[in-house]
């Protein structure tokens, strides 16, 4: 199954950061607070891992107010 | 992409641990001053610990420690080449710290009476203070810079000083969101922007698996030596226990007060004391050449209270993610040994001793410039050692500032950066910057790495050369984000340059494996118990000389019965 920030934007189903699109608000808080700068918003207002450069340092996980990031272990490192 | 221009009294060009306290600090002692925050990132989550710490690995608690033993710790530790009057300095004020940090409402264990709890890692001291649920320590720092109404701007990476001769004018930046220009203008600038932890390739083979949060690519290296600014111990490199792959901390630290301990494959202990030095990594290096290797966390031994609670911390604080890494290898602490490695080559004061060079005021060779955090060169200073100096280049930089006018900005040097800064925009198609990151932390890897030689060093700097001519040439960007990774690129050459160069002067062996140099395979304190210092020249060279050390304060070992602890007068 393939794992779709947005209609256009295709993302690896084994990408490091998974934004749950029921849930997101798109708020912001985690592509504010990435260290990385890898999150950006889609053209539906939806988080998703734009630069695959992710540190799996989770603050976009924790800060997220609606539970709505998972951040795994990038396949490299697993 | 526009230029946006700032002024300010006082610049801090990184919004971590050491850049927010010198911020908070800085409005403290003159809130009138304007205090700007730079941060290539966003305060709350930025820095060497993003996600917060487990611990304070250096606290000199009074009734538990002396300034004197802890200086003396570190004089050892770094094999002689300290300014004690800094690492005393840091001891005898970091006290403070830890109460402000409490009051502030960072959580710190504590006994039964209420005192702090500290435990043994050192050689000797009892320095370890455990912060068991400090995974917010940034966003209570960040709160405090809001609230002393300091100026941040996140997303701007600085990547020049604006100077006047010898004197700081203010820096320039880029906006890594929309690709604007920065230029501040400002009496007083404080270098905070961490370690150059993109240095080597890492072991799992992902750029981004380094032990340092890889937003510390060493820019700061970077920008005081094209200042001309002085920086020392280059060649003291950092090399850190962690564990394989996953690059995090080996974390004997956390382990070691509940009984875990690193152990060979059959689960034997092999190291008396864990604290990370030069020499510990020599002994593991030594080991794996023997082929006795891998090495271990071991915690199996230990009951499953003990071991739920060691989770809880490193589960929750500074690697929160470690959890998911051991699940995804369905590895246990109550059932497996956890596989150790060595991390990847790299730039950090805060664990080994490479700086731009400061006395105990966190003064640079620059006037108006100071430094402090992972990119000063007080050695070993840790997560304490940046909050404390912090506050002194805060404090000492607002003073400074009050007393002097407005620079001008240089015209000549906003147009030199600006040309090229944006380079890699105008090859959109040009070589993606992972590919020439790969290309030259290889070489970081596979010269510059001990045991070192003049051979491996000199064809580094042939490697370097050639790299700096075509490679960097090369690079492509097509977007702002990908631009400020291009510029970080810049940074892991020039560190490069700097290590081969720092590590061919020092013609002798020291701290262990950091700068073990087999065509001097002798620690020589005749002749190299002082500093190597670098800078770039007027005539844009390299210069490399040596500098006595700052007198020591504290020549015998104070625990010793017939100690002399001695206070000299001439303490400048």
């Amino acid at each position: 199954m393939s794992n779709l920030s947005s209609k256009l934007i295709g993302q690896p189903v084994e990408a490091s950061v998974i934004i749950d699109r029921d849930k997101c608000i798109g708020c912001d808080i985690c592509v504010q607070v990435c260290p990385m700068g890898i999150l950006a918003l889609d053209q539906d207002g939806k988080a998703y891992m734009k630069y695959d450069e992710c540190w799996y340092c989770t603050p976009c996980q924790t800060d997220c107010p609606v539970d709505a990031v998972t951040v795994n272990i990038p396949y490299l490192v697993r | 992409m526009e230029t946006r221009t700032y002024t300010a009294d006082v610049v801090i060009v990184g919004g971590g641990t050491a850049g927010t306290m010198a911020a908070i600090k800085a409005k403290q002692a003159d809130p009138s001053l304007s205090v700007l925050v730079l941060d290539k990132a966003d305060i709350r989550r930025s820095g060497a610990i993003s996600m917060g710490m487990d611990g304070l690995n250096n606290a000199v608690i009074p009734g538990k420690a002396s300034p004197e033993e802890y200086t003396w710790e570190i004089t050892e530790s770094n094999d002689g080449i300290v300014d004690q009057q800094a690492v005393f300095r840091q001891a005898s004020e970091c006290y403070e710290i830890v109460k402000e940090l409490d009051s502030w409402g960072v959580d710190f264990e504590k006994d039964a009476s209420g005192d702090y709890e500290v435990y043994r890692v050192h050689r000797k001291g009892r320095y370890v203070l455990p912060m068991p649920k400090a995974s917010d320590l940034k966003l209570i720092l960040a709160k405090q810079v809001k609230r002393m109404r300091c100026k941040v701007v996140n997303r701007v990476m600085a990547t020049r000083l604006l100077t006047e001769g010898n004197k700081t004018a203010g820096v320039i930046g880029l906006d890594v969101r929309n690709g604007d220009m920065i230029v501040v203008r400002a009496k007083a600038v404080i270098l905070t922007a961490g370690a150059a932890g993109r240095m080597g390739l890492t072991d799992s083979g992902y750029l981004y698996s380094t032990y340092e949060n890889p937003t510390n690519s060493g820019e700061g290296f970077a920008m005081a030596y094209h200042a001309g600014v002085e920086l020392t111990g280059i060649e003291c490199y950092q090399i850190n226990p962690t564990m394989k792959d996953y690059n995090g901390p080996a974390c004997a630290y956390v382990a070691g007060p509940f009984g875990g301990y690193t152990a060979n494959s059959k689960g034997e202990r092999v190291t008396g004391c864990d604290y990370w030095s030069g020499e510990l990594i020599m002994n593991m290096w030594k080991m794996a050449n023997k082929g006795e290797w891998p090495l271990y966390l071991k915690l199996t031994h230990l009951d499953d209270e003990s071991i739920s609670r060691i989770e809880a911390i490193l589960h929750n604080n500074e690697r929160p993610s470690r959890d998911r890494f051991h699940a995804g290898r369905g590895k246990n602490y109550r059932t497996d040994m956890v596989e150790l490695h060595f991390s990847e080559v790299g730039l950090c004061s805060g664990h080994s001793s490479a700086g731009v060079l400061v006395d105990r005021e966190a003064q640079t060779s620059m006037e108006g410039l100071y430094a402090a955090g992972d990119m000063a060169s007080v050695p070993h200073q840790y997560l304490l050692g940046a909050l404390t100096f912090g506050k002194i280049a805060g404090t000492n930089a607002a003073v400074y500032a009050a007393g002097v006018s407005m620079p001008e900005a240089d015209p000549g040097q906003i147009e030199a950066e600006r040309e090229r800064i944006y380079k890699p925009l105008d090859n959109p198609n040009g070589v993606p910057h992972q590919q020439v990151e790969t290309k030259i932390r290889r070489i970081v890897t596979q010269y510059l790495m001990p045991p070192k030689t003049v051979v491996k060093m000199e064809l580094a700097l042939e490697k370097i050369e050639h790299f700096r001519n075509v490679d960097l040439k090369l690079l492509g960007a097509r977007d702002p984000h990908e631009l400020g990774r291009a510029m970080e690129v810049h940074s892991i050459v020039d560190c490069a340059e700097m290590m081969a160069k720092a590590s061919l002067f020092r013609k002798e062996s020291r701290w262990g494996f950091y700068h073990y140099f087999l065509d001097y395979p002798k620690r020589d304190d005749a002749n190299w118990l002082k500093r190597v210092v670098l800078r770039r020249g007027e005539d844009g060279e390299m210069q490399l000389y040596t500098r006595e050390l700052p007198p020591y304060i504290i020549t015998r070992n104070p625990a010793d019965n017939e100690e002399e602890t001695n206070h000299v007068q001439s303490v400048v």
